[in-house]
């Protein structure tokens, strides 16, 4: 029968593999190869380039209490975080201004809060931003009235004295959002996160049954603390776009849930009889490869983002990175395993 | 599978590929060759984060402009009291209700009369007292609905004759939920003059249609000159009335054979001005002028005395309309306060653009080679299928004239990664129906059935909180949700129907021998 095994390494080329494979398929390859005008399927290659080999057998739900209680840990220290520290707002929630400021020569926080302590702004923070020491975040709140060039010209002034020369500093950008837009946001942006994750329950849970939407809304919910949680802990910039970000961590990681439920309602099918741990079991083993090429490529292209988009991006693309992972992490532990718990196994493969 | 099915999909594909080319030519042409008319310079339009420019955010206080209209609305009350000799005590307003008491009980039938005939929108309900009952109007529901519509309408107006004369290229002000009016002015860095010519209020001259031309007379431009009528008017110089005269213009439907008329209402110092002036310019034009621009020239037909006329004329509703608003533009209907502000330095709009192009090369780069790597012949032919997917992507932002963000930029980059999902899906189930004995034919059509579910739910899945993101986003985050939208619509045509009209177009001509995946 297989040769193949886990061997424990990522790709691996296979040798000798023979033509049937899986104990079970066996005698319907026969069925089809002997059959039909079709070329002979011995002209196919059937050594692939394998991230998981088909023969992987691992008992994930076996131990379902131990990650749901694990994940559930985590959850609570996330909302502990985040009720405790609390998210970096950006200017788009927090209100206030944000300046963004490059200097052509490398500089300290310290030395540019120095530099712009004559002016008297209020609550001034400053943020090296792109960790070269050459940009700056400038935060700052402005009284009701005050004129934001005024603003800029006086800091340009002070800045002006150290950085000398055509091309010493300069402004990047300046954002300046009232305190009331940005409380409203943040409500806002909650709420869509929230109502994004019932949606996808719902979609789930039409799509295949109750206990798989429930699954999916648990593990989104899941991933969206995990993901507020890292940002808490990075304190990386929590503005509109990272926003976006953990609304995509919503639609994106809901993806391999997918995956695995269409191959449990597939597997059920088959095979009515079996048990639902085994066929959950089997299934997730059969799609493990494809769930974590998905989010493979997909943390490709994000590792790129967050390496070379520079640094407005960067929020954005550690978001994503966090989300994703945990998405699909959550899909296998967490969302199958409340299948599992919750259903009636009879209406699963109806 | 018809042969001549597959070669028609194929010219289709062909058509829409030579298509997006065109299209997007203009974006590596040097700028000095001549295009054809359909084609546009600049087929992509960059957002303010990417090419430099201001982003401001006005809040008009709409309840402040309905307190406003009822305590002209006040005033009207008082005259028509006086006119009608019914006695009342002060009229007070608080908020959006005015407070009033008759003097005689026996007047109430005639104010319930008057406020009946006169003021219909306003709703009235009796409070009992020590004294005599206190009577309390406010506008009805509708009606304040209706005043809160027209403050931003008048706004957004009075804001949009600021920002023409400001001559920024291509600004954008638009209306942005209940009460809020976005302005983006494209290169522009420092707003300071754009913030005082909005923030400050408009000049509305009154002026007289000049009978001979002389040194006190002058050339205005006609604001909307109507085709075939006079570009510009010769007016005399001496303003005889400003725009402080008037208390408001208001659209009145009029009769069915009159069409719509403007009322004008002027305040007590302006009714003694205007009845001066109509009654010593009787049959002459009075120019409504605004900002140096003339809107109208009516003729006086008579001298008007009591603060109102009505200016009548072959208008439709629109245009009755529009000369309500520059009427009322003397001032803005409602307080506006700048929520928000963002300026963007060009350099940081280019360096975004920069690093953006390199993420989206660097990751697309990772993306082919693990495909080519993983999936061989299957990869390279997915890889296929993303270049075209970008291709799309951009034609479609372009001739929908979608705007292109930094996010939007992201989003682009983000279906790279997600786009080949589609085929990992395909692949894999390939791959195992291969490994059940299948011959590559029977593989390819169960691996692209039975993906299929999957990616369809996917793809929904994430075009669900897509439209959500849009739905709330602002800026440059609906920039993200547009790119991540398309990207899910063009995925879904290349990688899924593209690279199985490629295996269709194989099985026709009896090549496919075996699948490399």
């Amino acid at each position: 029968m297989a040769v193949v095994r886990v061997s424990g390494g990522c790709y691996r080329e296979q040798t000798g593999y023979s033509m049937a494979e899986p104990q079970t398929k066996t005698s319907t390859a026969r069925k089809t190869a002997g059959k039909g005008p079709e070329p002979q399927a011995a002209a196919q290659n059937l050594h692939f380039r394998e991230l998981v080999p088909p023969t992987m057998n691992i008992d994930f739900v076996g131990k379902r209490y131990a990650f749901i209680i694990g994940s559930s840990i985590l959850n609570v220290l996330a909302i502990v975080l985040f009720v405790t520290i609390g998210l970096n707002y950006g200017v788009d929630f927090r209100g206030g201004t944000d300046m963004r400021v490059r200097f052509a020569d490398p500089t300290t926080a310290s030395a540019v809060r120095d530099e712009l302590s004559g002016l008297s702004l209020r609550d001034l923070a400053v943020q090296d931003f792109g960790s070269t020491g050459k940009e700056f975040l400038l935060r700052f709140e402005i009284d009701e009235g005050e004129q934001m060039s005024s603003i800029t010209q006086t800091i340009s002034g002070a800045l002006a004295k150290t950085h000398t020369g055509d091309k010493g500093f300069e402004i990047l950008s300046t954002e300046s959002v009232g305190p009331k837009v940005g409380a409203q946001l943040r409500q806002q942006g909650l709420m869509a996160v929230a109502f994004a994750t019932i949606c996808m329950g719902i979609y789930i849970a039409l799509r295949f049954q109750w206990s798989f939407g429930i699954g999916a809304v648990v593990a989104l919910a899941h991933d969206v603390l995990i993901t507020i949680g890292a940002l808490v802990l990075t304190r990386l910039a929590f503005d509109l776009t990272t926003l976006a970000a953990l609304l995509t961590v919503v639609g994106f990681s809901v993806h391999d849930t997918i995956i695995v439920s269409d191959r449990i309602r597939e597997t059920l099918r088959r095979n009515p009889k079996m048990d639902l741990a085994d066929a959950i079991n089997r299934s997730i083993n059969e799609t493990l490869s494809r769930t974590l090429l998905t989010t493979g490529t997909v943390l490709l292209v994000l590792v790129a983002m967050a390496l070379f988009a520079g640094s407005t991006l960067r929020p954005f693309a550690v978001t994503l990175i966090v989300g994703f992972i945990t998405g699909t992490y959550s899909s296998i532990y967490i969302a199958a395993p409340i299948v599992l718990l919750w259903t009636d196994r009879s209406k699963v493969a109806a | 599978m018809n042969p001549g099915n597959v070669v028609y999909r194929l010219a289709a594909l062909a058509v829409l590929i030579v298509a997006s080319l065109v299209y997007l030519s203009p974006l590596v042409l040097p700028a000095d060759v001549p295009l054809p008319k359909f084609l546009q310079r600049e087929p992509l339009h960059l957002g303010l984060d990417l090419r430099g420019g201001t982003h401001l955010l006005f809040t008009v206080d709409v309840e402040k402009a309905v307190e406003n209209n009822l305590a002209r609305t006040a005033d009207e009350l008082r005259r028509e009291l006086k006119d009608q000799k019914i006695q009342t005590g002060d009229i007070t307003q608080e908020g959006k209700t005015l407070s009033l008491s008759l003097s005689s009980p026996d007047q109430r039938a005639a104010f319930d009369e008057l406020v009946k005939n006169r003021f219909p929108n306003l709703v009235m309900s009796v409070q009992a007292s020590d004294g005599p009952p206190v009577i309390q109007l406010s506008p009805s529901p509708r009606e304040q609905e209706q005043m809160r519509r027209f403050a931003i309408d008048q706004s957004l107006e009075t804001i949009r004759n600021r920002i023409d004369q400001f001559g920024v290229s291509e600004p954008s002000i638009q209306r942005q939920g209940d009460q809020d009016i976005v302005v983006q002015l494209p290169g522009v860095q420092d707003p300071q003059r754009a913030k005082e010519l909005i923030g400050k209020t408009a000049v509305l001259e009154f002026k007289l249609v000049a009978q001979k031309l002389g040194p006190g007379t002058e050339k205005l431009q006609a604001a909307n000159p109507l085709p075939g009528a006079a570009k510009d008017y010769d007016l005399e110089k001496k303003v005889l009335m400003t725009g402080s005269a008037v208390a408001d213009a208001r659209v009145r439907p009029g009769t069915q054979l009159e069409g719509p008329y403007v009322e004008l209402i002027l305040s007590d110092r302006g009714a003694r001005e205007f009845e001066a002036i109509t009654a010593e310019n009787v049959t002459r034009n009075l120019a409504i002028v605004l900002d140096g621009k003339v809107f109208s020239a009516p003729v006086i037909r008579e001298k008007i005395a009591g603060g109102r006329a009505s200016i009548t004329g072959s208008f439709d509703i629109k245009e009755a309309r529009d000369l309500a608003i520059v009427l009322r533009a003397g001032a803005l209907p409602a307080p506006i306060k700048i929520a928000e502000e963002r300026t963007v330095g060009p350099s940081l709009g280019r360096d975004s653009i920069r690093q953006g192009v390199v993420s989206l090369l660097v990751g697309g780069a990772l993306v082919v080679l693990f495909m080519v790597y993983y999936y061989r012949g299957a990869g390279l032919l997915a890889d296929g299928a993303l270049v075209l997917n970008v291709l799309f992507m951009m034609a479609i932002l372009a001739a929908f004239g979608a705007t292109l963000t930094l996010p939007g930029i992201a989003g682009i980059v983000l279906t790279l990664g997600m786009a080949v999902d589609a085929n990992v899906l395909i692949n894999e189930r390939i791959r195992e129906e291969l490994r059940a004995g299948k011959t590559p034919r029977a593989a390819l059509e169960a691996g692209y059935d039975r993906a299929w579910a999957a990616i369809r739910d996917s793809n929904i899945t994430t075009l669900i909180s897509g439209l959500i993101l849009f739905q709330f986003g602002s800026g440059p985050v609906k920039g993200f949700a547009v790119t991540l939208c398309i990207g899910l619509v063009t995925t879904v045509f290349t990688a899924v129907f593209v690279t199985r009209m490629y295996y269709d177009w194989k099985l026709s001509r009896r090549q496919l021998l075996s699948v490399s995946v």
